[in-house]
């Protein structure tokens, strides 16, 4: 892709804050909306370390690692936006620390357009980490389309849980 | 439409995109090679006109056990050629009456025929059982170790021979005989093509629908010859044949990332269609087996691209914001019918081969996603995504039809002659189990294919070469 088009891209993914309401799935617990923080909480646990997923998810709070999207869209929103904030500050704080985007959809999708949405989700987020100033050679992205909910009912909110894209840190 | 050259593509990549891992290590045994079937002189043997004007499933067809000269052992069956000759007419008789057109009498209900009546039924005795039809064949042991194999069509009520034809088999290759038998049967009398000596490349399930194991699998048109093709160390999805039987390509995680891989059958390698660290989804052949169409994310849009199926320079044949994927070729090579979302959700599109003049044809309602053209070409089919079922429409989109009623079926194949489509149909809950399914296109006669174990994305090749 071209500086352009990424640019264009992320400046969509960025037009979208606020601008598509979504329904959390029900069994999650509100999402905090930090502000004011310019760093990154440091984790509890000291046992593990920077560049372990123990480490990155105490220090930002396991809802801040997964955003989730809409049936069949990839923008990025403002609670989106809220929690890839978040992750952008862990990731400026930890500078040597890689990660991957993990990009999922529901089962209600054919299998290998799901791929290819799980692989315009994991680059929405991507894209946003890199507009917050994330180096893109620091972040990987990988599609496992509906190949691995983690919601296995087959109701509106066991989809809305696996419509995805979850950071791992590449340990 | 744009060339891109491997380096280029190399240089998009994320330098944290592949894990280095050998492509290889989740194939398992390599495959015996194929033996030819032999076509020998029984002659065409399409004399006479069928005596019967009713329904194909009216028709009274007896399909007693073939015959041998003399009861002797071969490695295709430790019981000798007597019993291989009962078991080749089970085949022909499951053949036909598990695709629904007929009703035929198998051989462990009927009187079995001597060697010297093979070729001069005694046509009352067959009348007189009900059966206006009349198949019979024979199996004889070859010097050189090989099964002489022939197959006969008799009229009862007008006491003549409508087809009949032979093949010399090598004993590994026994069922191939059996199913070109059974395609002889069937064409001669619906006026269709054959279809059952042909293959299926699916991908075998297992395990938990969060954890699921997913191995490429193959098996005869009939389920026979069963065999995995990975080890389920990686996922695999997606498969398909190359028109010549001798690759397959399929979509595997073996190095942690999604990727097109063309496996070779006969080496039992495999190599990555194109030097790209950016995710391969949805490989398709072209009908001459000269081209591989794949799917590539870059930077997250997913384009259409098309590679020499011996390697070489990829060919960009979609471009422009959305997904655009899959891609099945008319069986003229001159069109292919793809999946788009530009227009928002997905929708099936037609373009030339080259990539140009490129328009939309569905628009009957719900989502148009993973379109097959028909071999006979006359027939597109495809999953309605908002109601996945599967349905098929003419080429220009007109003409809609719904043949399944499943929670969620998807993925359609076509039988090599354009009759049959398979499926996979997907459980709704927890445990959501995925199965083979067949329809044909009259949509009343469905059935579940048997498989070891859960089944999706079938992908039916032609007729064996």
């Amino acid at each position: 892709m071209t500086k352009n088009t990424l640019m264009l891209s992320v400046a969509a993914a960025t037009l979208a804050l606020g601008a598509c309401s979504k329904k959390p799935p029900e069994q999650l617990p509100p999402t905090p909306v930090e502000t004011g923080t310019s760093e990154a909480p440091a984790p509890t646990d000291t046992l593990a370390g920077p560049g372990t997923q123990d480490h990155f998810t105490t220090a930002v709070g396991a809802p801040n690692t997964i955003v989730y999207f809409d049936t069949d869209k990839y923008d990025i929103d403002s609670e989106d936006a809220a929690k890839l904030q978040t992750q952008a500050r862990y990731f400026a704080q930890y500078s040597n620390v890689n990660f991957t985007i993990e990009g999922h959809a529901d089962e209600r999708g054919t299998r290998e357009y799901n791929l290819a949405l799980g692989e315009r989700r994991a680059n929405a987020a991507k894209n946003y980490l890199v507009s917050l100033g994330i180096p893109e050679s620091r972040i990987r992205t990988v599609s496992y389309g509906k190949e691995r909910p983690v919601a296995l009912d087959s109701t509106e909110a066991a989809w809305a849980e696996n419509r995805r894209a979850a950071t791992v840190v590449i340990g | 439409m744009k060339k891109l050259l491997f380096a280029s593509l190399a240089l998009i990549a994320s330098p944290l995109g592949a894990q280095g891992q050998n492509p290889n290590q989740d194939l398992g045994e390599r495959l015996p090679q194929d033996g030819a079937v032999v076509e020998t002189d029984e002659g065409e043997g399409l004399s006479g006109s069928v005596s019967f004007e009713g329904r194909l499933e009216d028709l009274g067809i007896a399909i007693p056990a073939f015959a041998t000269d003399r009861d002797a052992p071969t490695p295709a069956s430790s019981a000798g050629t007597s019993a291989l000759g009962l078991e080749m007419a089970r085949i022909i008789n499951n053949d036909l009456k598990n695709n629904g057109l007929f009703k035929p009498t198998g051989p462990d209900a009927l009187p079995k025929p001597a060697y010297a009546e093979i070729t001069a039924p005694s046509y009352p005795t067959w009348q007189s059982r009900g059966a206006e039809m009349l198949v019979q064949g024979y199996v004889r042991a070859q010097g050189d170790g090989r099964l002489a194999v022939g197959c006969y069509l008799y009229d009862t009520q007008l006491g003549t021979q409508l087809a009949r034809q032979g093949w010399m088999v090598s004993p590994s290759e026994w069922r191939r005989a059996a199913h070109k038998c059974a395609d002889l049967v069937y064409s001669r009398l619906s006026g269709e093509s054959p279809f059952f000596d042909s293959r299926i490349a699916y991908i075998a399930e297992t395990g938990p629908k969060n954890a699921r194991i997913k191995r490429l699998a193959i098996m005869d048109s009939d389920g026979a010859n069963h065999r995995f093709i990975t080890s389920g160390r990686s996922t695999a999805l997606t498969p398909r044949y190359s028109p010549d039987y001798k690759k397959l390509s399929y979509l595997s995680y073996v190095d942690g990332n999604p990727r097109i891989y063309v496996y070779d059958i006969g080496r039992g390698t495999q190599t990555l269609v194109t030097q790209s660290r950016n995710p391969t989804f949805a490989p398709r052949w072209s009908p001459d087996g000269r081209y591989l169409l794949y799917s590539m994310a870059v930077a997250g849009n997913t384009d259409i691209y098309r590679v020499p199926a011996t390697g070489g320079e990829s060919v960009r044949l979609t471009n422009g914001a959305g997904i655009d994927i899959g891609g099945s070729y008319s069986p003229d090579g001159r069109q292919i019918v793809f999946e788009s979302d530009r227009s928002g959700g997905q929708q099936c599109y037609v373009m030339n081969a080259d990539g140009s003049n490129q328009r939309r044809i569905s628009f009957a309602g719900g989502r148009c996603a993973t379109p097959e053209w028909s071999p006979r070409g006359d027939q597109i089919a495809f999953t309605n995504a908002s109601t996945f079922r599967i349905s098929v429409m003419s080429p220009g989109g007109q003409n809609v039809r719904v043949l399944t009623n499943g929670w969620q079926d998807e993925a359609p194949t076509w039988a090599p002659n354009g009759r049959i489509i398979q499926f996979f149909r997907s459980a709704r809950g927890t445990r959501g189990e995925a199965q083979l399914w067949q329809v044909d296109l009259t949509g009343r006669n469905e059935r579940r294919l048997n498989t070891p174990v859960g089944a999706s994305d079938p992908a039916w090749g032609p007729i064996l070469p």
